[in-house]
């Protein structure tokens, strides 16, 4: 089982870069850097999984050893269970990136259609469009989505 | 009575199998998702009856015993939200069958929808029932996972936006979630609730804060919790009537349930938790401002729907039986409410064409049917007397009363956001229902199935299904004595902890 024993420091370490490189790709606006985020992101989630369980040692289950000298087999199991699960999403992440460069021709993050809408209210030229112009900002912001090309 | 506790969960993934397999059946899709779901309602109230007379039931998954094993858990809590959501569930699924067959030749039926229907029913059965924390990951990436088919499912541009938002911060949640997972095992050794309740306390007080605060903030984004509820308003309007229906009945209260559930099985206190309390404030002010702004009806809703998930956290905050209980009895409430106005939306969209407030009117001249539709579950959102919405909020108005002058405070700000909620409920009434009739715009897209048009005549179980919520949601209203009852029990169970811990571990921990 586990303690508070050491750690691998070089372990921890990779975690953390880990960590900091898939948040940082998280936060692009483009998809494809999302994506990757989200890859490395799992990587390191699952190291920390395999790293919680302590030391490495013998195989476990099969009985070669002792139960003090065999690895902890439990977040083994979790952490296969948990690369299987973020694989999966990845797919789906994929392939949403995929359709969204057949849709628009880019795979950057659309502006949010709040932000549209504020950003239409300040212009003074929006109003002048048409008398019923902020009756309609929902078609228009998605039309707008949907026709940008750039 | 063990195996009946893994029935809500089996049977839909058995009913997802079975409609993958007959996928080319329509009718046989749509007979399996009624019958698995009506069966997992029925099985949802033995299982209440059964908890509630006889304290939490357990099943060891695989006969491994529990520190060891996986072991589900239906306990009051449990079952009662489980039977809530079952019938939400089957109600929503009666809509959209519905639906689609009204409107057959807007382009084929998909066979995506009941597999991934099914699905989702299943994991929120699981997130429900599951004693142990890694088991409530895989439940939430069932469920989430169904529920990104389900709103990319016919994709514009627009849709993909919304979706490619609600994907990645979901998905980063439930990395976090895992993070939180590996560090509570590499703390404890075990990922098993029950046992996890007593070796959480052996552990150092800043390490059990940290593990507290993390699993909060993946509940949170789950929930919608203010400031992490970005993601809901721009995703949820733009999942079709039904899909928005579902989602905002139970998505984030299951969100609410596994964060009810670890805070006070992991993370016990004694006083009112303040750091929760101004989250809950900032959640019901910034939700029912935010719907003032709104002329989308759904995004309205959605808004709302943020500003509701306010009250739940004061009840948690508050951290006593009564506090909790008041919590679990709004999460019932708040499901069916939600479900129902949603549904309700859908109609009104079906109507006029339109999802713009300002577009529609006179709607209680030509359709006085669904005016009264609207008006009761907005009456009971808004929590008017004497609908299930006040009695919910009066029992959490008392638990926070009770507990001191801070959260007498709180009780106050759950007064003003139920103003504000009626206030914004009012504008749609006015909006939507009053005023002279308008003309319904054209169905310009076919392939929009937010906005499904007006071509066709809405069928009657479409309204049956919602009236059936309504019924429900009455329901609460009528039995809220018994009800109250059975969440109060709840919440004693769920501070004292006890029983949970020794039906699942066996006498005495």
């Amino acid at each position: 089982m586990t303690g508070p024993t050491t750690i691998n420091l070089a372990m921890a370490v990779t975690v953390g870069v880990l960590y900091t490189a898939g948040f940082y790709l998280l936060l692009q606006r483009s998809l494809m850097r999302v994506l990757i985020g989200v890859v490395v992101l799992g990587h390191g989630t699952n190291l920390l999984l395999q790293i919680a369980g302590g030391p490495p040692g013998r195989a476990p289950i099969v009985g070669t050893g002792t139960a003090e000298t065999i690895t902890d087999p439990l977040p083994q199991a979790l952490a296969l269970t948990a690369v299987v699960i973020t694989f999966a999403l990845t797919t789906y992440l994929l392939a949403l990136g995929y359709r969204s460069f057949v849709l628009v021709g880019h795979d950057e993050v659309q502006d949010d259609v709040e932000d549209r809408r504020i950003a239409t209210q300040k212009m003074p030229s929006a109003s002048l469009d048409d008398d019923q112009d902020h009756t309609d900002e929902d078609h228009t912001d998605e039309a707008a989505t949907r026709q940008d090309p750039s | 009575m063990t195996a009946l506790i893994a029935l809500p969960v089996l049977l839909p993934i058995l009913g997802a199998a079975i409609t993958v397999i007959g996928s080319r059946s329509p009718t046989l899709q749509r007979v399996v998702g009624v019958v698995v779901l009506l069966a997992v309602s029925a099985i949802a109230v033995v299982l209440l009856v059964e908890s509630d007379a006889r304290g939490p039931l357990v099943a060891e998954l695989g006969g491994w015993a529990a520190p060891v094993g996986i072991s589900l858990v239906a306990d009051r809590l449990s079952a009662l939200l489980l039977l809530v959501s079952a019938l939400v569930t089957l109600a929503v699924l009666v809509y959209a069958i519905d639906q689609r067959i009204a409107d057959y030749g807007r382009g084929t039926v998909s066979t995506t929808f009941h597999p991934m229907y099914l699905m989702l029913s299943a994991g929120v059965s699981l997130a429900y029932l599951t004693g142990d924390l890694f088991t409530l990951f895989v439940a939430f990436e069932i469920m989430l996972t169904a529920s990104y088919v389900l709103i990319t499912r016919r994709t514009s541009a627009a849709k993909i936006r919304a979706g490619m938002t609600y994907v990645t911060v979901s998905l980063l949640s439930s990395l976090l979630f895992l993070t939180a997972i590996g560090l509570v095992y590499a703390a404890t050794g075990t990922v098993n609730l029950a046992d996890l309740a007593g070796r959480i306390e052996l552990l150092p007080p800043g390490l059990v804060t940290v593990l507290g605060l993390m699993l909060l903030v993946v509940f949170g984004i789950k929930a919608a919790m203010v400031p992490l509820h970005f993601w809901l308003p721009d995703s949820y309007p733009n999942a079709p009537g039904p899909v928005a229906a579902l989602f905002a009945g139970l998505l984030t209260k299951v969100g609410f349930y596994a964060m009810l559930r670890t805070q006070t099985l992991l993370f016990h206190r004694e006083e009112p938790w303040t750091l929760l309390l101004v989250l809950s404030v900032a959640t019901m002010l910034v939700g029912a401002l935010g719907a003032l702004a709104q002329n989308d009806v759904n995004r309205l809703l959605s808004f709302l729907l943020v500003s509701h998930i306010g009250f739940m956290l004061f009840g948690l905050a508050v951290f006593d039986a009564a506090g909790v209980s008041g919590a679990a009895l709004y999460a019932a409430h708040h499901i069916t409410v939600l479900a129902t106005l949603f549904l309700v939306s859908g109609l009104i969209t079906r109507r006029t064409g339109t999802v713009a407030l300002d577009r529609m009117g006179g709607l209680a001249r030509t359709a006085p049917g669904l005016a009264v539709l609207f008006a009761i579950p907005a009456l009971t959102l808004a929590g008017v007397p004497p609908t299930a919405g006040f009695v919910a909020k009066l029992a959490l108005l008392q638990a926070g009363v009770a507990a001191g002058p801070w959260t007498t405070a709180v009780a106050g700000v759950v007064i003003i956001a139920s103003l504000l909620t009626l206030y914004a409920l009012a504008r749609v009434w006015v909006r939507v229902f009053w005023g002279e009739p308008k003309p319904a715009l054209p169905d310009d897209d076919p392939d929009d199935e937010v906005v499904v048009g007006t071509a066709e005549r809405t069928p009657v179980p479409m309204y049956a299904a919602t009236a059936g919520l309504v019924a429900v949601s009455l329901a609460i209203a009528v039995f809220a004595g018994p009800l109250s009852a059975v969440t109060g029990r709840a919440g004693v169970d769920l501070l004292d902890r006890e029983p949970y811990r020794t039906a699942v571990l066996g006498v005495g921990p």
